[in-house]
Order: structure tokens, then sequence, then C-alpha cells
């Protein structure tokens, strides 16, 4: 399980998160909502240990986030980042199999490759995109290697960030159905942060709604159309009024 | 303007600018503190060896010959003015080992690999792969970083060795065929004026200068800003910082070195 507790964020004079509260139960599949610059990155990143909190708690499994060894913290974690973060000089099965090459999890290479092309399969990838680098292949293909790589060391938690940003509707139904599938799988918990309704409605178990530094509004995804909170309403009905300000 | 204002702005920039030396201090320690603890990336470190060596001796090569003919040109004209052409071979050796060897050579390293350096690692940030290599349980500092400067610490010098070579060869060359010198008298009077002091600082400054031009494009590259203009300017200050600071450590090293 994973619980953030009054966790405070500021960049200079722009506090980004301003106390926020959330509980993600293990095994289940948390989407949060909210605007462009809203928080929701640093919220994921803050869990990760890629940005310090200024202050509040965060917990993964009844443990303080990071105490420990950090190996083995972050090997329980799988990302799959925004713009795929594919490394530019590593062949796509040299990136699917990054953590299975070097480290605590490290296999004979042959091994590895094995493992990185059943993975790039497990994202409808063919073996043959395996030898290609990064470059070579359109945005859909990246995000899917991102996928693979997220996965190919079958971690506790996934963090999905934009997952379907800058696809076309097919893909992104696709990549949504992908995720549904490996965390209904794997077993594993899942946190996705998106804009997109289609992937909150195909993706989640429960939904939370950040806005202003906190979390305005979360529950279960079958609850989320008649949640009745304006913040909810505005932001799933894409309205230009309500509380969320448009120019911000 | 106000002068308690003025000397508040003075301060902040003094204040501002040590921090700066503060933090590329820190990071120096922490690149070298990284560098001998495991886990070591051997395929990395190869990697480097021969972006930072192999693939810089052209333009190492190129720079070093033309300057050698040069500087034979040079002193051939300014010797004749009281007549001392003869001292060319010692002069040219002299100058390309103890002085333009290093330097150019640092400062074209400065040029190619700094600013690749610092572009590459920048545009890996920006683009989160930095992060992702966090979330994979690998640390920047050691994989992207030690390789780096470790690899520049060994091929800058070797590369100022072959550099003064060649600078050598090419004023042996352009006084051998343009100047009328003896082929075996020039290359006799060249060994025989160098002494082992003269060769030391020569691979001692290599070493300095890698070391700074690596690590100024990591650094840089790692403190990026974000979008394409972040990585612009830090490509620009890595290599600006690079160059002053190679000059400003061969000023140190002279010093140290011939000082006596």
């Amino acid at each position: 399980m994973i619980r953030m507790e009054n966790v405070h964020k500021a960049f200079g004079d722009n506090r980004v998160l301003n106390g926020m509260n959330l509980e993600i139960a293990k095994g289940t599949s948390m989407v949060i909502i909210g605007g462009s610059g809203t928080g929701k990155s640093v919220a994921l990143k803050s869990i990760l240990g890629l940005i310090t909190p200024d202050s509040g708690q965060i917990y993964v499994d009844g443990r303080p986030a990071g105490s420990g060894d950090r190996d083995k913290f972050l090997a329980r974690f799988g990302m799959l980042f925004q713009g795929g973060a594919l490394f530019d000089s590593l062949p796509v099965w040299q990136n699917v199999a990054f953590r299975l090459l070097r480290g605590a999890l490290k296999r004979p290479q042959e091994e590895a490759r094995e493992i990185a092309i059943e993975k790039l399969r497990r994202v409808g990838l063919k073996a043959n995109v395996a030898d290609r680098f990064p470059a070579e292949l359109s945005g859909g293909m990246q995000k899917r290697v991102g996928l693979a790589r997220a996965i190919a060391a079958e971690p506790e938690i996934i963090f999905f960030d934009e997952p379907t940003t800058g696809l076309d509707p097919i893909m992104s139904g696709v990549i949504n159905d992908l995720i549904r599938e490996i965390v209904v799988e794997m077993g594993a918990t899942a946190m996705t942060i998106t804009h997109d309704m289609t992937s909150v409605r195909a993706i989640a178990d429960n939904v939370a709604m950040l806005h202003g530094g906190v979390i305005q509004w979360t529950g279960p995804v079958a609850e989320m159309d008649a949640s009745g909170d304006p913040y909810v309403e505005q932001f799933i009905h894409g309205r230009a009024e309500g509380p969320i300000e448009a120019v911000r | 303007m106000n002068p308690i204002a003025l000397l508040a702005r003075l301060g902040r920039t003094a204040l501002a600018g040590l921090a700066a030396v503060g933090r590329a201090a820190l990071f120096a320690l922490s690149a070298f503190s990284h560098m001998i603890r495991p886990p070591y990336y051997p395929r990395e470190f190869f990697q480097a060896l021969l972006n930072v060596g192999w693939l810089s001796l052209p333009v190492v090569g190129l720079t070093a010959i033309f300057t050698g003919g040069a500087l034979a040109l040079q002193i051939y004209a300014g010797g004749a003015r009281f007549n001392a052409e003869a001292v060319v071979p010692q002069i040219v050796a002299i100058g390309m080992v103890r002085e333009l060897g290093p330097v150019l050579v640092g400062l074209m390293i400065a040029a190619r690999v700094t600013s690749s350096i610092a572009a590459e690692i920048a545009t890996m940030k920006v683009t989160e792969q930095i992060d992702a290599l966090v979330t994979l349980s690998t640390h920047p500092m050691k994989y992207l970083v030690a390789p780096r400067v470790l690899a520049a610490l060994i091929t800058v010098p070797v590369l100022v060795g072959v550099g003064d070579i060649i600078g050598i060869m090419g004023g042996y060359t352009v006084a051998v065929q343009n100047l009328g010198f003896n082929p075996a008298a020039y290359l006799k009077n060249t060994v025989d004026f160098l002494e082992a002091l003269d060769i030391i600082s020569s691979l001692v400054k290599g070493a300095a200068f890698g070391t700074i031009a690596a690590m100024m494009g990591c650094y840089y590259g790692m403190q990026s800003g974000r979008g394409a203009q972040g990585v612009g300017r830090a490509t620009k200050g890595s290599v600006e910082s690079a160059a002053v600071l190679i000059l400003a450590a061969n000023f140190v090293l002279t010093g140290v070195f011939f000082s006596l």
C-alpha cells in the first residue's frame, strides 16, 4: 500500500503540493486526474524519491519511502514515462532488459534478451523490433517499448505518467487495454496520472482528483460520474466554467 | 545608484559565484568518489574511451601538425632578425611539449568532447532519461559521469603525447622541406634539448585538462534547464567554463613545474 500524508512541495513561490493526502491499496489501480501543472507528476516522482518533498510523509507498505536500501526499494517499481524516456544509445531490447543486464537482478545476456523479446511480444511488438534503436520507432511503438521496460522485471508497483498523451485514439485504446491487462495479470499496484478520461475509465479501480495541491475527491471509478464534486464534474465534462480556472 | 544597493548587488553576485564554484566542486568530489566505488560500467567506459580518445585523434593530429609547421616558420623568421635561425628545432620542441601541445589539445577536447557530453546528458535530462535511470536502480553519477571523466583522465594525456609528436613532426617537415635544415641534425637537436620534466609536465597537463573538459560537460549537462534552450545553454556554458578553466589550470601548472 502507498500512503501520502500531508505532503508539501514548492518550487520557489509556486506551491505545487499543498498538504496532499492519498492512499492506494495493494493490487489496485489508482488514477490521478487534474489539470496541467497541478502537481500530478510531482506527486508521483515524490513517491519514487526523484523529488524530495518539503514536508509530509510517504509510506510504501507501512515503511517510509526511500528508507533502507534504495536499490531494493526502486527494484519494486516500474515506471512508464510520458515521453517513453528510452535510452537513445541502446537498442530496444537493451532498453527493455536494462535492469536485467546490471545490478542485483542481473541475468546472462541471452536470458535477458529472451525476456525482453517476450515482454515486447506482450505489448504487441514483434521480435524484429528488438535490435532497432528508439529513434527508428514511432511514438506509439516507443510508448509500448517503455511499457515493456516498466514490466520487464515484474515489479510490484507500476507508475504510468500520461500513458496515452500524443497517441491517436486507436493506439491509446491499445495502450489502455495493455495496462489494464498487465495490472490484472501481474496483480501489481498501479498509479496512473492522466488527463484522458477514456484512459481513466479503462484503467482505474479508483480515481483521485488533484487540484490546488490537494486531493479534492477520491473514490471508485464507478462513482466518479455521480461524485457531486464540482472539481470532478468540471474536469470530466471539460467545462470552461467552474471552480477550476481556465487560465492558470 | 544607491551605494548600499550597489554593495548588496555586488554581494549577491559574489555569493552566487561562490555557490556555483561550491556546487561544481561538490559535483567533482562526488564524481571521483563514484569512480572508485562499485558498481562499475565497463561498457560505458570503453564507449567513452572510444569517443574521447580514438575519435578525437584526427582533429588533434591536424591541429598539432599545422601548429608545429607554423611555429617553425615563425621561429625561423623571428630568429633571422638576430641570426638565431638554428634554434628552430629546440623552440618548436619546447613550445609544443610544454605549452602548445597540451593547451591546444585541451581546447580541442573542450570544443569536441565537452560540448558533446553536455548536449547528450542535458538532452537525457530534458527527456527524463536521467529519471528513468534512477527508477531502474542505476546511479547517473556512476553510469554517465564516472566513465566519461575516467576515460578523459586516461586518454587526453595520450592524445597530448601524440599531439606533441605530430606537432614536432610538423615543424620538422617545414624546417627540412622549406627552410633547408638537415633532417638528422634537426631530430638530434630536438631529442637532446627536451628534458624528462618537459614531457612529464605535458602529460600531467593533459590529464588535468581532460578531467576538466569531461567534468564540465557532465556538470553542465546534469544542471541543464528545460527544453532546447536549456540544452543550448548547458552546452555553451560547459565549453566556456572548460576553456577558461583549462587556460587557468595551464597557468597554475606551468608555474608549479617551471617557476623554480
